[in-house]
C-alpha cells in the first residue's frame, strides 16, 4: 500500500503552511527579538513594534492553520507530535501567548512599565523559534515512538548538540529575517543600524549552517533515503543566505527579506523532504515510523479539506496581500511625548 | 492525583478562562459595528467617539481571547492524544476550517479596522468591522459543529477502531448544533450588550465632573445596550427552551439532572425550584416544588412525565454496558453542579431581562429618570459581571453532562487521555497555566480600569494628535 494522491498533496500542503508561518512569523519572531537587540531607546522600540503592529495577528494564524490541518489531515501525527513533545510544545505556548499579549499591553500600559512589556515581547520571540527549530530537528533525528505511536523520550531525546544547533539556527534564520523586515519597513538611523546587523550576523548563519549540514549528515539518514534531494535543499538554504546577505550590501531591500523568507522556506522544504514518505521517525525501529498512508485521514475528509482549501485559500491571499498593500509605508521614528 | 484527573482539571480551567473572553468579544464587537453603523447612517461624530472607545476595550480582551485559544488547539492533541486519533477524521476538520475561513478573516481585518480610521472611506472602514463580527460568528459555527458532534453525533462510522467522517452535510445539519450555536450566539451578544451597558454605568457613577458631549454618549450606550440586552435576552430564552426540549429525548441524563429528577416522575411532573442531591444514594433532599410546571417546561403540555437519574442510568448500563476497557461504569453525572449552574443561568437570564425593561422604561425619551437615580446605574454597573458566571454555568451544563463521554456513546473521557504524558508534566503544565492565567487577568482587568480613566471625547481627541505625527498618514491613503 502506497501512498495516494490525496495524502500526498496534504503532506504538501502542511509543508506549504509551515513555510506560509515561518516565512511571515519568522520575521515577527525576529523583530520581538530586536526590540530588546537592535533599539536604544523607546522611540525606537516603538517605530519597530509598528512595523508589525497590524499584520502579527494574521501571521500567527498560519501557524494555527498548520496545526488544525494537521490535526485534521494527519491526526496520528498530530497525537504523537503533541504528546511527545509535551514540554517542548508548553514552552512555545507560553512564548506565543506572552508574546501576543505584549503587543496590546504594551501601548495600553504606562510609559514606566512598558520597558516589562518590551523585555516579555523579546523573551517570547526568541523561545518560539527555538524550540520549534528543536523540535523540528529532534524529530528528523528520530524519536523513541512505540508500537501504539506514543514517544516515551528521554531529556536528550529532545535536547541533544543536533537539535540545539537547530534551535538556534532557526532562530537566528528569523533573527536576520526580521532584521530584513525592519530595514525595509522604517527610515532613519534603525533601518541602517539594521542592515549592518544583518551584514556581520550573516558570517555567523554561515558557521552554523555548516555545522547543521555536517550534523544532518552523521545524524539523520536524509542522504541516504533522498540523497538528492537533500542536497538540494541545503544548496537552496545556503544559497539563498548568500542572496540574501548580498542583497543587502546592494541596499536591495525587498529583494533581502525575500530571499531570506526563503531560505527559512528551504528548511521547511528540507525537513519535509527527508521525512517523505515518513512524517515521524521511530529511533526503536523502522517498523514504527509513521507513514503518511497510515497516519493520514480518510479520503471523505481529505475531499472536504481539499474543496475547503481550493476555495478558501486563494481568498486569503487576496485579502492578507491587499492589507500589506495597505501598510505598504515605511514607518517613522514617533515624536517625543507621543504616547503608544 | 493521576493523569487523568490532572488533564481533565486543565481542560476545565483552560477552557473555561477562554470563554470568559470568546462571548465578551463576539457580543463587544457586534455592538461596536452596531454604533459604527449609526455614524455612518446619521454622521453624528458622537457615535464615532462612542466606537472608537468601545471599540478599544474589544481590542483588550481580543489579544487574550486569542492566546488563550492556542491551548485549546494544542492540548487535544498534548493531553488527549488518544482522543485525538479516535476523532481526528472527524474533529480536526472543523477546527481547519474555523482557522482557514474565519481567524484570517478577524485578525487581518482587526489590524484593518483599528490602523486606517479616517484613511479609508466611511462605508469601508464600517465593512472591516463587519467582517470582523463575521469572522467571530463563522468561528463559533466551525468550533460548536465540532463539539455538537461530541455531544449528539451523526454522519459517522467507526472504521479501524477510529470514527470516519462519511457525510460533512449530516455534521452540519446536526440538530444539537443548530440549538447549541443559536444558544451560544444570543448569548454571546447579551454578554457584550450588558458589559458595555454596564461600563457605561460605572463611568457615569465614577466621574466627578463629566462633559456633555461624554454624557451623552454614556447615556446612548446604556440606551442601545438596554435595548440590545431585551432583544437577546428574548431570543436566548426560545433558545434555550429548544435546546432544554431537545435534550429530553437527547440526553436525558443531563436533563435530569439540570432539573434534578431523581426518580421518574407522573404524568404531572413537578419543578424542583431548590434542592440538593445526595451524590451517593441519588436522592433528593431539601427540595421545594412546583407541580406540573416540569411538564409544561418540558413539553409545553400540563402532563408527561420525565425520567428520573436513576431510571436512566439503569438504561445506559443497559445499552452501553457495566465495563468500557475493564473500567467500571456509572453514568450518572455531576448533579448538583449541572442543577445549580442550570439555576444560576435561567436566573440571570430573566433578571437581565427584567432589567432590561424596567431600564428602558426609565430611559425613555423625555422621562429620563435613570440616570439621576444611582442606585439604577449600580444595579447596571454590577451586573457587567454576571454573563461571566452566567457563560461559564452554561458550559459546565453542556461538557459535565456528557460525562463519563467525550464523544456521547462512542469514546469515553479515560480512553481519551495521552498515554505517554506523564503526571509531571500535566502538574507542570497546570501549574504555569493557573499563573499565567492569573497574571493575564491582573493586567488585563488593571489595563482596562487604566484605559476607562478616560472618556470618549478626550480619547478620540489624543487619538488625533497621534495621527497627525502618525507614519501611516503621509500620503499612503
Amino acid at each position: 500500500m502506497s501512498a495516494s494522491v490525496l495524502q500526498i498533496l496534504w503532506f504538501i500542503l502542511l509543508a506549504v503552511l509551515f513555510s506560509g508561518f515561518f516565512f511571515l512569523d519568522g520575521f515577527d519572531f525576529g523583530v520581538g527579538m530586536a526590540v530588546k537587540t537592535l533599539a536604544y531607546n523607546d522611540a525606537e522600540r516603538t517605530q519597530i513594534v509598528r512595523t508589525i503592529g497590524p499584520v502579527w495577528d494574521g501571521n500567527e494564524v498560519w501557524l494555527i492553520t498548520a496545526g488544525g490541518a494537521m490535526f485534521a489531515s494527519f491526526p496520528y501525527w498530530y497525537a504523537t507530535l503533541f504528546s511527545g513533545y509535551y514540554i517542548i510544545l508548553l514552552i512555545i505556548l507560553v512564548g506565543l501567548i506572552i508574546r501576543g499579549v505584549s503587543f496590546e499591553f504594551r501601548s495600553k500600559s504606562s510609559a514606566a512599565h512598558r520597558h516589562i512589556w518590551d523585555n516579555i515581547m523579546a523573551i517570547g520571540s526568541f523561545l518560539v523559534p527555538f524550540f520549534f527549530g528543536i523540535m523540528f530537528i529532534s524529530m528528523i533525528k528520530g524519536m523513541p515512538i512505540d508500537a501504539n505511536g506514543n514517544i516515551y523520550g528521554h531529556f536528550f531525546d529532545y535536547i541533544n548538540w543536533f537539535s540545539v544547533v537547530g534551535g538556534v539556527a532557526l532562530t537566528l534564520l528569523c533573527y536576520l529575517h526580521g532584521l530584513n523586515y525592519i530595514t525595509l519597513k522604517t527610515k532613519g538611523v534603525i533601518s541602517d543600524r539594521a542592515q549592518n546587523y544583518a551584514h556581520a550576523l550573516y558570517w555567523v548563519l554561515y558557521v552554523g549552517e555548516v555545522i547543521f549540514a555536517l550534523l544532518l549528515f552523521f545524524q539523520t539518514d536524509f542522504l541516504k533515503v533522498h540523497p538528492i534531494l537533500t542536497l538540494i535543499c541545503l544548496a537552496l538554504i545556503v544559497g539563498f543566505s548568500v542572496a540574501a546577505h548580498v542583497s543587502t550590501f546592494k541596499n536591495k531591500q525587498g529583494i533581502a527579506l525575500t530571499f531570506s523568507g526563503l531560505t527559512l522556506i528551504s528548511l521547511v522544504a528540507l525537513i519535509f523532504c527527508g521525512l517523505f514518505p515518513r512524517v515521524m521517525i521511530s529511533s526503536i525501529s523502522s517498523k514504527y515510523d509513521l507513514m503518511i498512508q497510515s497516519a493520514s485521514s480518510s479520503n471523505y475528509t481529505l475531499v472536504v479539506m481539499t474543496i475547503a482549501t481550493v476555495i478558501l485559500v486563494p481568498c486569503v491571499l487576496a485579502y492578507t496581500i491587499w492589507a500589506y498593500w495597505i501598510f505598504r509605508k515605511r514607518i517613522a521614528m514617533p515624536k517625543i511625548g507621543e504616547v503608544k | 492525583m493521576n493523569v487523568l484527573s490532572l488533564a481533565r482539571f486543565q481542560f476545565a480551567m483552560t477552557t473555561i478562562f477562554h470563554f470568559f473572553f470568546v462571548p465578551f468579544t463576539i457580543g463587544t464587537i457586534f455592538v461596536v459595528a452596531i454604533m459604527e453603523s449609526m455614524y455612518v447612517h446619521t454622521g453624528n461624530p458622537n457615535y464615532r467617539k462612542m466606537t472608537k472607545f468601545w471599540g478599544n476595550v474589544f481590542l483588550l480582551t481580543f489579544a487574550v481571547g486569542v492566546v488563550t485559544g492556542l491551548i485549546q488547539e494544542f492540548q487535544f492533541g498534548m493531553n488527549w492524544s488518544d482522543y485525538s486519533r479516535f476523532m481526528g477524521d472527524i474533529f480536526g476538520a472543523p477546527l481547519a476550517f474555523e482557522a482557514l475561513l474565519s481567524f484570517f478573516i478577524e485578525s487581518t481585518f482587526i489590524g484593518l479596522w483599528l490602523f486606517t480610521w479616517d484613511r479609508v472611506k466611511k462605508g469601508l472602514h464600517l465593512f472591516f468591522a463587519w467582517m470582523i463580527v463575521f469572522g467571530t460568528l463563522t468561528s463559533a459555527l466551525w468550533i460548536l459543529t465540532a463539539n455538537s458532534f461530541m455531544q449528539h453525533p451523526v454522519g459517522f462510522s467507526i472504521r479501524g477502531g477510529r470514527a470516519v467522517m462519511v457525510d460533512f452535510g449530516a455534521l452540519l445539519s446536526n440538530r444539537q448544533l443548530l440549538y447549541e450555536y443559536t444558544h451560544v450566539i444570543f448569548g454571546a451578544l447579551l454578554t457584550g450588550a450588558t458589559i458595555l451597558t454596564g461600563l457605561a454605568a460605572f463611568q457615569l457613577l465614577k466621574k466627578r465632573s463629566i462633559s456633555d458631549v461624554n454624557k451623552k454618549i454614556y447615556h446612548k450606550t446604556i440606551r442601545l445596550g438596554l435595548v440590545l440586552m431585551l432583544i437577546f435576552s428574548s431570543c436566548e430564552f426560545v433558545a434555550g427552551d429548544f435546546q432544554m426540549r431537545y435534550l429530553v429525548h437527547e440526553q436525558p441524563m443531563k436533563f435530569a439532572a439540570a432539573e434534578g429528577v431523581t426518580t421518574t416522575t407522573g404524568e404531572k411532573a413537578p419543578w424542583t425550584v431548590v434542592g440538593y442531591v445526595d451524590p451517593k444514594t441519588h436522592d433528593i433532599k431539601g427540595n421545594i416544588d412546583i407541580p406540573d410546571v416540569l411538564s409544561i417546561l418540558s413539553y409545553h403540555k400540563t402532563t408527561g412525565a420525565v425520567t428520573g437519574m436513576k431510571e436512566v442510568n439503569k438504561q445506559l448500563e443497559k445499552r452501553y454496558g457495566t465495563k468500557i476497557d475493564n473500567h467500571k461504569m456509572d453514568y450518572y453525572v455531576p448533579a448538583n453542579t449541572l442543577f445549580w449552574s442550570f439555576r444560576v443561568m435561567c436566573g440571570f437570564a430573566a433578571l437581565l431581562f427584567l432589567v432590561s425593561i424596567v431600564g428602558l422604561i426609565m430611559t425613555r425619551k423625555g422621562k429620563e429618570s435613570l440616570y439621576s437615580h444611582r442606585w439604577c446605574l449600580w444595579v447596571l454597573a454590577i451586573l457587567t459581571f454576571s454573563p461571566f458566571i452566567v457563560n461559564t454555568a452554561g458550559w459546565l451544563i453542556t461538557e459535565l453532562g456528557r460525562y463519563p463521554w467525550t464523544v456521547y456513546g462512542l469514546f469515553t473521557i479515560a480512553q481519551s487521555v495521552s498515554p505517554s504524558v506523564s503526571a509531571t508534566s500535566l502538574l507542570i503544565s497546570n501549574i504555569v497555566y493557573f499563573s499565567l492565567f492569573t497574571i493575564l487577568a491582573i493586567v488585563m482587568i488593571a489595563l482596562t480600569v487604566r484605559f476607562l480613566r478616560n472618556d470618549p471625547e478626550e480619547w478620540e481627541k489624543a487619538g488625533d494628535e497621534k495621527r497627525a505625527t502618525d507614519p501611516f498618514a503621509k500620503g499612503a491613503f
